[in-house]
């Protein structure tokens, strides 16, 4: 089978496979990451009402938030939310949690070492690492830009 | 004394017959459409063992126990096991037959072990060398899961091409004596690329090679579709159904009224959730065992040509940017008086 004939088979598969539809996942994406928000914005007001500072109740907000996607994820409701909602319910931090603790669930029988301790990071580690990257080399492009009294 | 025939496949001179046979699935596939005609139906996913690889295990241990005593034989008297799972070094076979204490062939096909499992062991007993040889092959969704894609709790959406793998295991005794199941033939797979690289669309990556393998068991035995009562391939799931029947229509066949797949038939599509359908060594192997020839003694289908499909990658495969070739290996089983 050459190269051509592989492509035009793979073009066949994509015609007949089925897949989500882009509008509709959109939809829900945008109501569970709304709703994700909303209470995020609550739990941030509810703080500012109780005397803390805007960055110390947004620390409070994003603990929380953190906290119930963890709980969510041991009770597996999470999982549904994120089927149901995708990016939506991803893109917060409330995936973020998700990423590190359904990992630590799943690999707690391979030991507190090889299990949890390798394996906990194998989904958020590349979200990390990555993440750490480019906030560095930004901050290198910030420095050399205002060395060079541009801003 | 010689059965070989055409490219790829034997016509057994003794063909040997399917003795006993016993099945075990877990929750899900109990609550799906063959739900009642399961041998046991697990309360949950772990058997009573600790981890989702303990518990397949346990679950070939169960089935090939069983599937013994309903060949009112002794363990003793099984020559050789052919058994093989989807875990990295085939770990449920060699903790779930440990204590058995038979000689065994550990099998990697994917997906196709049912087969490829029945036809060694039909082969081993036809040339005299195995009175009774036992076929074994589980898949459990969740170790497979964990291998093969995300922690069970990870929160993602699933393509619609993707599969579900089948938590089950089966066991199937296979010998000179008399019984209701002959195994006729065999035509093994090769290996089959057409060059899919997307893991979960694993029925359009295996459908060639179901292709491949289904027509040469035409060319090979010189038979036509309608030579059969059901053409079963192990877990194509919807997309790849609809696949092998169009890449066989091409090559001059149509086996549109003959064609069943497992990984349609294991699973309610609209109210389980399943997306293409069940998956994994155990969809045909249980399937088989716990409907196929129940199927075959009602005398619903007398000939059949039993055909599951493995999709040869792993996780490293993949990730290195290699595509998902497919097997696929026939097992052609004829009812018969007793």
């Amino acid at each position: 089978m050459n190269e051509d004939q592989k492509k035009e088979y793979n073009e066949y598969v994509k015609q007949v496979t089925p897949t989500h539809s882009l509008p509709v996942n959109m939809i829900k994406a945008f109501v569970t990451g709304g709703i994700i928000c909303t209470i995020g914005q609550a739990i941030m007001n509810f703080c500012m009402s109780n005397q803390l500072d805007e960055k110390t109740a947004g620390s409070w907000t994003t603990l929380i938030l953190i906290l119930l996607s963890v709980v969510l994820t041991g009770l597996n409701i999470f999982p549904k939310i994120a089927k149901f909602g995708g990016a939506g319910a991803l893109v917060p931090i409330t995936g973020f949690a998700n990423s590190v603790a359904s990992p630590a669930i799943e690999f707690k029988k391979e030991g507190q070492v090889f299990g949890i301790g390798c394996k906990i990071f194998t989904i958020a580690g590349p979200v990390i690492l990555y993440g750490i990257s480019t906030t560095a080399l930004i901050g290198l492009i910030y420095y050399i830009i205002k060395v060079l009294g541009l801003i | 004394m010689s059965g070989i025939l055409g490219k790829q496949s034997i016509q057994f001179e003794n063909p040997p017959y399917i003795l006993a046979t016993a099945n075990i699935v877990g929750k899900k596939e109990g609550e799906g459409p063959l739900g009642a005609l399961f041998d046991v139906v697990g309360d949950d996913d772990l058997f009573g063992e600790e981890t989702w690889e303990e518990a397949e295990s346990a679950m070939q241990k169960n089935a090939a126990t069983w599937a013994i005593n309903n060949a009112k034989l002794t363990k003793e008297q099984i020559r050789y096991i052919f058994a093989g799972d989807l875990l990295g070094q085939n770990i449920a076979t060699s903790f779930g037959l440990l204590d058995l204490d038979i000689p065994l062939f550990g099998l990697f096909g994917a997906c196709s072990t049912a087969g490829e499992s029945l036809s060694l062991a039909a082969m081993a007993v036809s040339a005299g060398y195995a009175d009774y040889a036992l076929a074994v092959t589980s898949s459990h969704f969740a170790s497979a899961e964990k291998q093969f894609r995300y922690p069970l709790e990870y929160g993602n959406q699933r393509p619609l091409s993707a599969s579900w793998t089948v938590t089950g295991s089966a066991a199937f005794v296979v010998s000179n004596q008399k019984s209701q199941f002959r195994i006729t033939g065999i035509t093994t797979g090769k290996i089959v690329d057409f060059g899919v690289k997307d893991s979960m669309n694993m029925g359009a990556a295996m459908a060639p090679a179901a292709c491949d393998t289904i027509y040469q068991n035409f060319m090979d035995f010189n038979l036509q579709p309608t030579d059969y009562d059901k053409i079963v391939t192990g877990d194509l799931g919807y997309v790849g159904s609809d696949i092998l029947i169009d890449l066989l229509k091409k090559k001059g066949f149509d086996i549109t009224n003959q064609h069943m797949d497992c990984g349609k038939v294991i699973f309610d599509q609209n109210t389980q959730d399943t997306h293409a359908g069940g998956s994994g060594c155990g969809c045909s192997a249980t399937t088989l065992s716990a409907y196929l020839l129940k199927e075959m003694e009602k005398g619903n289908i007398k000939k059949m040509l039993f055909v599951p499909t493995g999709a040869l990658l792993s996780t490293v495969s993949f990730n290195e940017g290699q595509s998902v070739p497919g097997i696929a290996h026939a097992v052609v089983i004829e009812s018969c008086d007793k």
